[in-house]
C-alpha cells in the first residue's frame, strides 16, 4: 500500500505569536517549529498500517528549506521518503493544488492530512485535495482499519461518531483517535541516523493557484483581570454570573 | 444572485449553528443588496424549514434524498445551486468542514474559515477570522469572484427578523461511493460543540468516582460535561469528553473549569468561550490569567455550595 502523509511545520503550541512588517507577517524569530499535532496522529497511523500490511509511507510538505527539520523528524519516526514543494504555503488552495499535482504523477492508495493545522487553522487542504483528485473524503477521522482495498472508518460528528465503509483510494483528515496520544512515536537514535540517508525530493511549484490572501494580523483584545471570589462566598459567584454576566 | 447558505439538521431539527449561519448570510446579503437562499439536505418537515425565514432566508431549497455523510454528493448538490451566488455561507459543523473546502476547489472560489465578523468589504470580500488557535485575528481577502465563508462557532449570534420563506423541493440525487454504516450518539446528552454551557473537570478532582458533582452541576445548568486531556488519557473519562487543542473545541457562552490548571494546550481549545470560570486550589494556576471569574478553593467544598446557590435562583 502506497500511503502519502501531508505534514505541516507549525509553531509549537506554547509559542508566543507575534507579527512583523506592520502586522502583515508572522514573526518566526525564536519560535520552535513542530510537526502539526493533527498530522502526527495520521503519520503514526500510517506507520502502523505499513507495519501490518507492508507498503511505503511518503511524506509531503509545502514550504521553503526552513521546514526541513520537521521532514527529518518524520523520516526519523519511520517514513520512507519525503517530498518538499519549494513554496511558502500561504493559501489552502495553492497548497492543495501543488500536492495534487504530485499525486497525479505519483498515485497513492491512501492520502492522510490533518484535520487542520494549528497555525492558520484553515482546515481546508484535505477537502480540497479530495475534490481535485475526485476522491472520497472522511474528515475528523478517529478510526481507520484497512483490509486489502476495503476500509472501515469512523469520523467525529456533532454529538457522536459515524461509522463508514469505503474502498481505497480516499483522503482522510486525521486527529486524535486515529491513534492515541500515548502511541505517538519519539524518534530513536537509529531512526535519526537512518533519516539522514532517506530520499528527500525537492519539487518546484507549478504556478500560483491562490484564491485568498492574508492582509494583516491583529492581536485579540486583552482580557480584563479575573474577578476572584472568596471560597467562603460562593453565592457571590452565582450573583456575578446571574446579574453581571447574565449567563445563568 | 442570492447569497447561498448551507443548513444542517439532526434528526429533522435544525442545529443552532444553522440559524447563526442564516443570520450571517442575511447580513451579507444586505451588503450586496440581494436575498438569501438556504439549502437543506435530508428529510426536514415544512414546519421546520419555514423557521429559516425567521433569520432572513427568503427561499429554502430542500434536497431530501442525499447521503449526508458523503461529501462528494453533498458538495455536488450545493454546487448545482451555486452558479449565480456571490457568496456561500457555512457553519462550522463537522459536515460543513468537509463540504466547504471541496466546494472551493470545485468552483474555484476562495474559502475562508473561522470567520468572526460580517465582511468589511465585498469587492474583494474582506473578512476577519481567527487564526493561531485564537491567539491572532487575521484579515483575509478572497481574490475569486465567489467567496465561501465558514463561521467560527458561536461568534456571530442569532439575528431574528420578521420574515417568511418559500419552500422548494429538489429531487437532486447522487449515490456516493462511501457507505454510512451507522451512527453512535450519546442519547440524552448535550453535545460539547453545541452546548451553551460546558462544565469541565481536571486532575484536581482526584478520581473518576468524584464526577458525580460535575454531572449534577451540568444537569442543573443544562450543560455538557467535558474534561482535560490528562483525565481522558488516564481513563477517568471517555476521550470524547476531552476538550483542548487535540480534543474538541469549545466555544460556549460559559465554560466552568474545575480542578484544571489551564495548560496552554487546554486554553487553546476552550478560550473561544465568552465567559470562563476557574475553580482551583492553586492560586498560581494559569487558568486564573485567562478566566473572567475565579475561586481559589477546594472543588470538593466549592462545587456543592455552587450547586446549592444555583438552585436558589432557579
Amino acid at each position: 500500500m502506497n500511503i502519502v502523509v501531508c505534514i505541516s511545520s507549525v509553531p509549537d503550541t506554547t509559542s508566543k505569536i507575534n507579527f512583523t512588517d506592520g502586522g502583515s507577517k508572522f514573526d518566526a524569530n525564536g519560535v520552535q517549529f513542530v510537526i502539526n499535532p493533527y498530522d502526527e496522529f495520521g503519520l503514526t497511523r500510517a506507520m502502523m498500517l505499513k507495519e501490518a500490511t507492508g507498503g511505503k509511507v511518503t511524506i509531503i510538505t509545502v514550504g521553503d528549506a526552513t521546514v526541513e527539520p520537521i521532514i527529518r523528524k518524520a523520516l526519523a519516526i519511520g517514513a520512507d521518503a519525503a517530498v518538499r514543494i519549494n513554496m511558502n504555503a500561504t493559501d489552502s488552495f495553492s497548497t492543495a493544488t501543488e500536492i495534487s499535482n504530485y499525486l497525479k504523477e505519483n498515485p497513492a492508495d491512501l492520502i492522510i492530512t490533518g484535520r487542520e493545522s494549528i497555525d492558520y487553522n484553515g482546515g481546508a487542504v484535505g477537502g480540497m485535495i479530495s475534490e481535485i483528485m475526485d476522491l472520497p473524503f472522511v474528515n475528523a477521522c478517529i478510526g481507520l482499519e484497512i483490509e486489502g482495498t476495503a476500509a472501515k472508518l469512523s469520523r467525529e460528528i456533532d454529538g457522536g461518531k459515524e461509522n463508514i465503509s469505503a474502498n481505497l483510494p480516499f483522503v482522510i483528515g486525521g486527529q486524535k483517535g486515529l491513534v492515541q496520544e500515548s502511541e505517538l512515536r519519539i524518534p530513536n537514535m537509529r531512526g535519526i541516523m537512518q533519516a539522514r540517508s532517506k530520499p528527500l525530493e525537492v519539487i518546484e511549484p507549478s504556478s500560483d493557484a491562490s484564491l485568498t490572501s492574508s492582509v494583516s494580523f491583529e492581536k485579540p483584545a486583552e482580557k480584563g483581570a479575573c474577578k476572584l471570589v472568596d471560597a467562603e462566598n460562593v453565592a457571590e459567584l452565582v450573583n456575578l454570573l446571574h446579574n453581571e454576566a447574565k449567563i445563568i | 444572485m442570492s447569497v447561498l447558505v448551507y443548513t444542517e439538521s439532526w434528526e429533522g431539527i435544525f442545529r443552532k449553528s444553522t440559524f447563526e449561519a442564516v443570520s450571517y448570510a442575511s447580513e451579507t446579503a444586505k451588503l450586496l443588496g440581494t436575498d438569501v437562499v438556504a439549502v437543506s439536505l435530508g428529510e426536514v418537515s415544512d414546519d421546520e424549514l419555514s423557521k429559516l425565514g425567521n433569520f432572513g432566508a427568503t427561499k429554502v431549497i430542500s434536497i431530501a434524498s442525499v447521503n449526508k455523510g458523503d461529501s462528494q454528493g453533498t458538495t455536488n448538490a450545493i454546487a448545482s445551486l451555486s452558479a449565480d451566488a456571490p457568496a456561500i455561507v457555512f457553519s462550522n459543523t463537522y459536515s460543513a468542514k468537509m463540504i466547504a473546502p471541496r466546494l472551493s476547489a470545485k468552483l474555484n472560489a476562495g474559502a475562508i474559515s473561522n470567520v468572526i465578523e460580517v465582511a468589511s468589504n465585498t469587492s474583494p470580500f474582506t473578512v476577519k477570522r481567527k487564526a493561531f488557535s485564537t491567539k491572532a485575528i487575521e484579515i483575509t481577502t478572497v481574490s475569486s469572484e465567489k467567496a465561501i465563508l465558514s463561521l467560527a462557532p458561536n461568534s456571530f449570534g442569532l439575528r431574528e427578523t420578521a420574515g417568511s420563506c418559500s419552500i422548494e423541493k429538489s429531487d437532486f440525487s447522487e449515490n456516493g461511493i462511501i457507505t454510512i454504516e451507522g451512527q453512535e450518539t450519546a442519547s440524552g446528552k448535550i453535545s460539547i460543540s453545541e452546548a451553551e454551557i460546558v462544565v469541565s473537570g481536571g486532575r484536581g478532582l482526584k478520581g473518576p468516582e468524584n464526577w458525580g458533582m460535575i454531572e449534577e452541576l451540568a444537569t442543573l445548568l443544562g450543560a455538557a460535561t467535558a474534561c482535560s486531556k490528562p483525565v481522558a488519557d488516564i481513563g477517568w473519562r471517555p476521550h470524547a469528553e476531552h476538550v483542548g487543542q487535540t480534543g474538541k473545541a469549545v466555544a460556549a457562552d460559559l465554560y466552568i473549569a474545575i480542578g484544571i490548571s489551564g495548560a496552554i494546550q487546554h486554553l487553546a481549545g476552550v478560550n473561544s468561550s465568552k465567559v470562563m470560570v476557574a475553580i482551583n486550589t492553586d492560586p498560581e494556576a494559569p487558568f486564573f490569567k485567562a478566566a473572567d471569574y475565579g475561586i481559589v478553593g477546594d472543588a470538593f467544598e466549592v462545587v456543592p455550595k455552587l450547586i446549592e446557590e444555583i438552585k436558589k435562583i432557579r
